[in-house]
This record gives C-alpha cells, structure tokens and sequence, in this order.
C-alpha cells in the first residue's frame, strides 16, 4: 500500500503529462488483450450452438387423412415429439367456448389451426420439457381434457393452451402447411 | 522447516531442490490441530476419498463406455455383463456419488452447527459451497450418460431451468443442447465435462485445504486456539481418528455395493432413453430432491428456478447474515433449536421432492421452502441481535481443566 502510494506521488511530481499518455497506452493494451482473447474464446464457445447438419434437420411430411375423428398421433420433428389430433366436434367447440384475450398465454384458437378439426402442436410441455400425457385412449388429459403433463402438473385444453399448472406459454404451433388435401409438411 | 531434520540423505538430497518432503512434514507433523475435535471432523477427509474414488473408478470406466446415443446404454450394460470386473467398478462409481453427497451434506450442517463460517473462515466456507455446486454439475451429467429413461428426462427438465431466463433463456438452452432438444451432441459435451470437472474440484479442493491451513480448524467449542496447550500435531492423532472414518465408509459403501447396489438408483434408468414418452413419474437422483422441491413449489416458471438458484446462493452470504460473534451451537441455545428445525426441513424437503406435485405435498413443499428462506434470512439476522448466548470458556484447555479438578 505505502509504496504505491509513493510510486504515484513520484510520478505525479514528474509533470501530468507522462501518466496520462502512458496510461492510455496501458488502457489501449489491455483492450486489445481482451478483444483478442475474445476473439479466440468464439470459436471455442460457438462450437457448441447447433452444427450445420443438425440446423439442416430435414422436415416432416405427414399423412393426415388416415387419423380418425378424436384420435391423435405422435410424430418426430427435429428430434421432438409433434402432437396431430383429429378433433372432435365438441372439442372445437369448447377450445372456442372461452375468451383466449383471458388466458395467462392470450390467444384464440383460430389463431392455432388453419383448419379448426386439425390441431398441430409441439409435444413439448413449456415449463421443462416433458412430453404431456394425452395422446393415447386412457391418458390422463387434465382437467381442461387437452393433455397434462405429469412432471410438476401443467393442463393444457384442447386447443393446446396453457389453464393450470406452472408453464409459462401455449403448446407450440409449428410451421406447417398443406401439401395436398392429405398430407402435410412440418418444418 | 529444515531439510536437516530428515534422516534419509535421498531424501534431504530431494528435499533441498523440491521442498515436497517439508511440505508433508509441515501440514502432518507441524500443523496445530485443535485438541478437542469430535467425529464430524471426519467428513473431510472422507469428502477428499470420495473424490479419489470417482476419479478413479470414473477413468477406468471411461476406457468402456461409448457416448454415443445408440450406443451409450448398451455399452453401460456391456460393463455391467461381459467386462472383467465392470460391475464392481460401476457400482462403486454409483455408490460413491451418492456416499460423497452425504458426505458432503453432514460436512456442511457440521459447518453450520459450529459456525465454521465465521470470520476468518468466511473464504474458505465459500470455496465449499464452489465445490457443491461443482459437484452437483458433475453428478448430474454423470447421471445422463448411461442414457436411460431418468438420464435423459433428467437432462431435459434441468437444462429447460435455463429457458426460464427472460429473452436469452431459449437460446442458451439450444446452446447447450447443441440441437433443438437433448440428443447426441448433448451426451458428447456432457461426457467431455463429466470427465473435467471431477478435476477442477481437485483444484478447488487444493484452495480449500490452502485457506484452511490458513488458521486452522474450527472446533466444537467455536473458540480460537490460544497456544500450544489447546492443540495437537494432525499427526498421529487426527490421522488415527479419520482412518477409523475412513473404515466405517468403506464398510459402509461395501455394503452398498454388494447388497444394494440399486437401492439409491432409480429403476426407470435400466429403460433405455424414449425421447418420444416421459416417464409417469420423473424424479432426480435422491442429492437433488431438496431443491426440486424448491423447484416445484413456486408456481411460476422463472420464480421456481430463481428461488431453487436462491437456495444455494445464500450459502454464499451466510457469514454475513448471521453476525453472532458465537460460533459454536454449543453457547448458543435459541440458534441451536433453530439449526435443528432448519436440518429436519431439508430432510422434509428431500421426501417431498420425490413426492408427486399435487395435493398436500404442494402445500407443505410451500411451507417447507418459506421456512429455509425464513431460516437464513430472517431468523440468522434476528438471532445475531437478540440471542443471550452462555458464556464461553476461556480457552480449549479450561473446561477440560476445570473438570479434572473438579473430579479430584
Ligand atoms: C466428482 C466426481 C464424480 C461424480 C460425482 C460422478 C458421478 C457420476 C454419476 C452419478 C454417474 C451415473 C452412474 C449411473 O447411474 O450409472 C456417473 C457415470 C459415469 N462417470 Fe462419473 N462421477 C465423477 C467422476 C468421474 C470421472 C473423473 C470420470 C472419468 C472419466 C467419470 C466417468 C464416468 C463414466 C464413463 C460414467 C458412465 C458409466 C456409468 O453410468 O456408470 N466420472 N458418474
Ligand atoms: S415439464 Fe411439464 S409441468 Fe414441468
């Protein structure tokens, strides 16, 4: 401590102008170090976001005309689980019954489907991952008789929305489109 | 700390050029141990075997196991069935991970019960909570490798905590998955710091025991040494005292091992991985369940995650909410019955943890999380000002002292 007290009064006491230059050229160097170190830590870090082959993840052409009314089927998209369920009449109804405006993620269930009887969700519940229950005849759906996802207990209603539980969104709506009348493309 | 008090030339020749020899003598021979240390002064050094044993058995296993998705599960059972010896080893490495948290959890309520975090060992009890959680990082990647059911629902539910973040939180998560959900790359990283971690706590363990030595252990009375008659030389006395530990672990975990190598795993893990189905009922490995009960208890996602960080986080600034100069639980009655009420609501919110999140369990698991935070930094805070401690012994040496005269 006393001697780098001294070292600055001695400093000081050799005229303002030295310091200031040669703390610039300090300040400069350790700048450069960082924006070099910066430089040679990207690549070492980047490498771990998605490679190329796996960003290219090919889409998902799905058949959906052989799904019966009130049944859902369970394909992979991008090493995920995508929920197709051929809803019924009732169902529709009741994902329309309530005001998606007062939902904790907003939103109405026209906004979900391009065709009401098809629902296309990711079958990723929104607060950790798992894979809601709901698919099968004789899963538990919850309370709103869309799916539930057993891991800390989040239901979902039957257009995929979030009504109880600690998720924080939606069942997420992939991109897809129509191919033909039967068959659809994810991704 | 002269080479001239070894007696073998080679070694005096070594010691002149490589002070190894003086360094030995000085942390054994030289360093001052309090007299009065009890058996929870053993967790340390059983902690330091543990560490041992993983790294050992964990590089041994490495030269079977392929961390690959379509492969990983399989050649965990080939150890199991056809490697010489493979499910000895594995067991112990799956034992001794458990046996290290316990370990490592009695290490720590020692702490908190004696105060050992007090000044001036504030540094040194952080570098513990360092170790924690580097050690639960490197049990839970651990725990994906053999890529079962529990494996990868685990890898899943905890690298979604980070999604909880606001903005950023997807694009960590797909950083370190590597992918857009836990696959091949996930398992490869994870491999690639399984195996480096267990030496980074090597490194921070070195900085523990360098912080320790700094001004010696804590004892079960709180005070400090006052010279040569409060202490004793670590060895023979205290390296007798951690071997009779280190005998009673080891016959412990054998028992582990050889009669109920699975009954600290979970069975779900011998299913190999289905990313397409989450198992019914998913639950971390047992050292986890505390804060998974943390976890589940707020019923917002960011809160739950922030709260479950929380927990560990205040271990960090514990020396600074509790400011009673009385380290020891022993002068301290209010806090004692407090330190007690704190260690059964960790043990409620292990078994809650690995309760299903409805019902009641909520409820308590609600209760349960509100009193650890009241515990820390509420309580602590209040007891430093309000608490009558008992007088506290002049030295080590008085009460014993004062006993034998008594006696006589
Ligand atoms: C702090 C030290 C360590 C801890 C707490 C730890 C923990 C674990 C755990 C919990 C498992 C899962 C066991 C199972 O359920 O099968 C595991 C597996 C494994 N560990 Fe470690 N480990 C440690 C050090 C190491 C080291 C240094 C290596 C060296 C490469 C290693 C290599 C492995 C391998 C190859 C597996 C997969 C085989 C298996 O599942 O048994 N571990 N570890
Ligand atoms: S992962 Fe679905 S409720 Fe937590």
């Amino acid at each position: 401590m006393a001697k780098s007290t001294s070292n600055s009064k001695s400093s000081s006491s050799n005229g303002m102008q030295e310091p200031a230059r040669r703390d610039f050229i300090v300040v400069a160097t350790y700048a450069m170090g960082a924006v070099g170190a910066g430089a040679v830590a990207w690549p070492l870090i980047d490498q771990m976001n998605p490679a190329a082959d796996t960003l290219a993840l090919a889409s998902t052409e799905v058949d959906v005309s052989k799904i019966a009314m009130g049944q859902a089927i369970t394909v992979t998209w991008r090493g995920k689980p995508v929920f197709i369920r051929h809803r019924t009449p009732d169902e529709i109804a009741r994902a329309n019954a309530i005001d998606g405006a007062e939902l904790r993620d907003p939103q109405e269930d026209e906004a979900r489907v391009q065709r009401p009887e098809l629902l296309v969700v990711v079958g990723v519940c929104t607060h950790l991952g798992c894979v809601p229950l709901g698919q099968k005849t004789g899963d538990v759906k919850g309370d709103y008789d869309g799916w539930f996802c057993p891991c800390h207990g989040s239901h979902y209603d039957t257009s995929g929305r979030i009504r109880r539980g600690p998720a924080p969104t939606n069942l997420e709506v992939p991109p897809y489109s129509f191919l033909s009348d039967n068959v659809i493309r994810i991704g | 700390m002269s080479a001239a008090k070894f007696s073998n030339p080679v070694v005096r020749w070594i010691d002149h050029r490589l002070p190894v020899f003086s360094m030995l003598d000085h942390t054994a021979n030289e360093y001052p141990t309090p007299k009065n240390l009890n058996y929870m002064w053993n967790f340390g050094s059983l902690a330091g075997l543990s560490l041992v044993i993983m790294i050992v058995t964990g590089i041994v296993l490495a030269m079977s196991y392929t961390a690959h998705v379509d492969y990983a599960f399989e050649s965990v059972e080939r150890i199991m069935r056809d490697v010489n010896h493979g499910w000895l080893i594995r067991y112990i490495h799956m034992n001794t991970a458990s046996f290290f948290f316990i370990v490592v959890y009695l290490h720590i309520f020692r702490g908190l019960y004696y105060g050992s975090y007090k000044a001036p060992r504030e540094l040194l009890w952080i570098l513990g909570v360092v170790i924690f959680l580097l050690m639960m990082a490197t049990a839970f990647m651990g725990y994906v490798l053999p890529w079962g059911q529990m494996s990868f629902w685990g890898a899943t539910v905890i690298t979604n905590l980070f999604s909880a973040i606001p903005l950023v939180g997807e694009s960590i998560v797909t950083f370190l998955w590597g992918g857009f959900s836990v696959d091949n790359p996930t398992l490869n990283r994870f491999f690639s710091l399984h195996y480096l971690m267990p030496f980074l706590i090597a490194g921070v363990v070195v900085l523990h025991i360098v912080a320790l030595h700094r001004f010696g252990s804590n004892n079960p009375i709180g005070i400090d040494t006052k010279g040569k008659q409060d202490t004793i030389s670590f060895h023979p006395y205290y390296t007798i005292k951690d071997i009779v530990g280190i005998a009673l672990f080891l016959l412990l975990l054998a028992v582990a091992v050889f009669f109920f190598p699975n009954a600290m795993g979970h069975p779900d893990n011998y299913i190999p991985a289905n990313p397409m189905q989450t198992p019914a009922h998913i639950v971390p490995e047992w050292y986890f369940l505390p804060f998974y009960a943390i976890l589940r208890a707020v019923p917002d996602k960011l809160g739950g995650v922030l709260l479950m960080f929380g927990a560990i986080a205040i271990l960090f600034i514990l020396p600074w909410l509790d400011r009673s100069p009385v380290r020891s639980a022993r002068f301290r009655p209010v806090f004692r019955i407090f330190f007690w009420l704190l260690f059964i609501d960790a043990i409620a919110l292990g078994y809650l943890g690995g309760k299903p999140a409805e019902g009641i369990y909520v409820t308590l698991s609600r209760v349960a999380t509100a009193w650890y935070f009241l515990h820390f930094l509420v309580i602590l805070p209040m007891l430093s000002v309000f608490e009558n401690t008992k007088p506290l012994p002049k030295s080590i040496s008085e009460p014993v002292l004062a006993t034998t005269v008594a006696a006589e």
